[in-house]
């Protein structure tokens, strides 16, 4: 596997997540997706429910609401209505 | 001449206006840091957000095109939504928001266009009242700190009106934070949508881009997201624009407080010697006479 994932996940308010990660899964509105580094460009919209963010073993999940990801060959951008970090 | 009384109150009086407008300052440079970082905060979403439109956009053209990205094809009913803050004190900082869209208003009633205006902050709707009362369709309140709340229910509304038909073009007026001594009148299309037209097309290196559901849904589903988000941008570049507007004109007040102390000092001191000076003469004056 090549590499690490470019991830950010942006809401209005401000920036939750910017970085280099492993995995990330979402809740596409056609169905959960999961994303790789080098994944074909693919832009969806979310439903409401977890992002998980894998990295070197830790995950860290964040909930949100509405919004879209868009995947680039520079990495994964998902912009959400609301997010919050799950505790 | 004021009696020196007089001119001891008045000084004092001065002062404690100087104490405030400081207070005020001080104040103001607080939470102007406060509303810088959450102005700056939000512009990563705002930016992607426009890149990704100008992305789809280019895609879809023609007929099946949303009409909020295209408009309806007249420009014969107009939306202007003016942001302001609720607070004044500010100088000149909502009156030269105002300003900016009352000429704009001016010039869409000499066309003989058909206005429509919102106002998002008390300021607009209290300077809008005199002129535009009958055009002012409604007013909100910003809050303390905007709230994507308040921009949602703002962008509702404008999405209720277009689709029953009732505007055609929608232009949001606010205040562009530039730095903390210059905020800019701007104004914005948010129907159609202005696409971004320095926004970088995002290199694909070959691959196509796949999109779920489809093109057309996500753009549909984006494009009132992107009014909303553009309302609460305008309404945090505001929030940051006043309160430095407001340390500025705090700041000026406090010179110009302290600038009137001290003439009215001088003035004081001049009146005290001016008597001390006219008793000496007294007595003097009675001791030759014995």
């Amino acid at each position: 596997m090549a590499g690490k994932l470019n991830f950010s996940l942006v809401s209005p308010e401000r920036e939750l997540f910017n970085g280099l990660v492993d995995q990330v899964d979402a809740p596409g509105s056609e169905g959960d997706f999961g994303v790789l580094a080098g994944h074909a460009p693919f832009m969806t919209a979310l439903k409401e429910g977890p992002v998980r963010v894998y990295n070197g073993g830790a995950v860290v999940t964040y909930e949100v609401r509405g919004g879209f990801a868009d995947v680039t060959p520079e990495g994964l951008t998902i912009l959400a209505e609301h997010a919050v970090e799950a505790i | 001449m004021a009696s020196v009384k007089e001119m001891r109150n008045r000084i004092s009086a001065v002062k404690s206006t100087q104490k405030i407008t400081k207070a005020m300052q001080m104040v103001a440079a607080a939470k102007l840091r406060r509303a810088q970082n959450a102005a700056q905060d939000s512009r990563p979403y705002a930016q992607r957000m426009a890149s990704v439109i100008a992305n789809l956009a280019a895609g879809v053209s023609g007929d099946g095109a949303p009409r909020l990205l295209v408009g309806t094809g007249s420009d014969q009913r107009q939306l202007v939504i003016i942001a302001t803050s609720d607070r004044g004190l500010a100088g000149g900082f909502n009156t030269s928001i105002v300003r900016a869209a009352r000429q704009h208003i001016d010039g869409l009633l000499a066309a003989g266009k058909d206005v429509k205006i919102i106002a998002a902050g008390r300021k607009a709707r209290d300077q809008l009242r005199r002129l535009h009362a009958q055009r002012l369709i409604e007013t909100y309140e910003v809050g303390g700190n905007p709230s994507l709340t308040v921009a949602e229910e703002i962008s509702q509304k404008v999405q209720a009106l277009f689709e029953a038909g009732e505007i055609d073009v929608v232009t949001l007026f606010f205040s562009e934070f530039k730095s903390v001594v210059t905020q800019t009148p701007t104004a914005r299309q948010l129907i159609p949508a202005e696409v971004a037209v320095g926004a970088p097309p995002i290199d694909l290196k070959g691959a196509a881009y796949e999109y779920e559901p489809d093109e057309a849904a996500i753009l549909s589903d984006l494009l009132p997201r992107n009014i909303t988000t553009q309302i609460f941008s305008a309404m945090l570049e505001n929030q940051a624009g006043f309160f430095a507007a407001q340390m500025t004109a705090m700041d000026n007040a406090t010179r110009n407080a302290g600038d009137m102390i001290a003439s009215l000092t001088l003035q004081m001191n001049r009146a005290r010697q001016a008597q001390i000076t006219k008793e000496l003469i007294e007595i003097i004056s009675g001791a030759e006479a014995i």
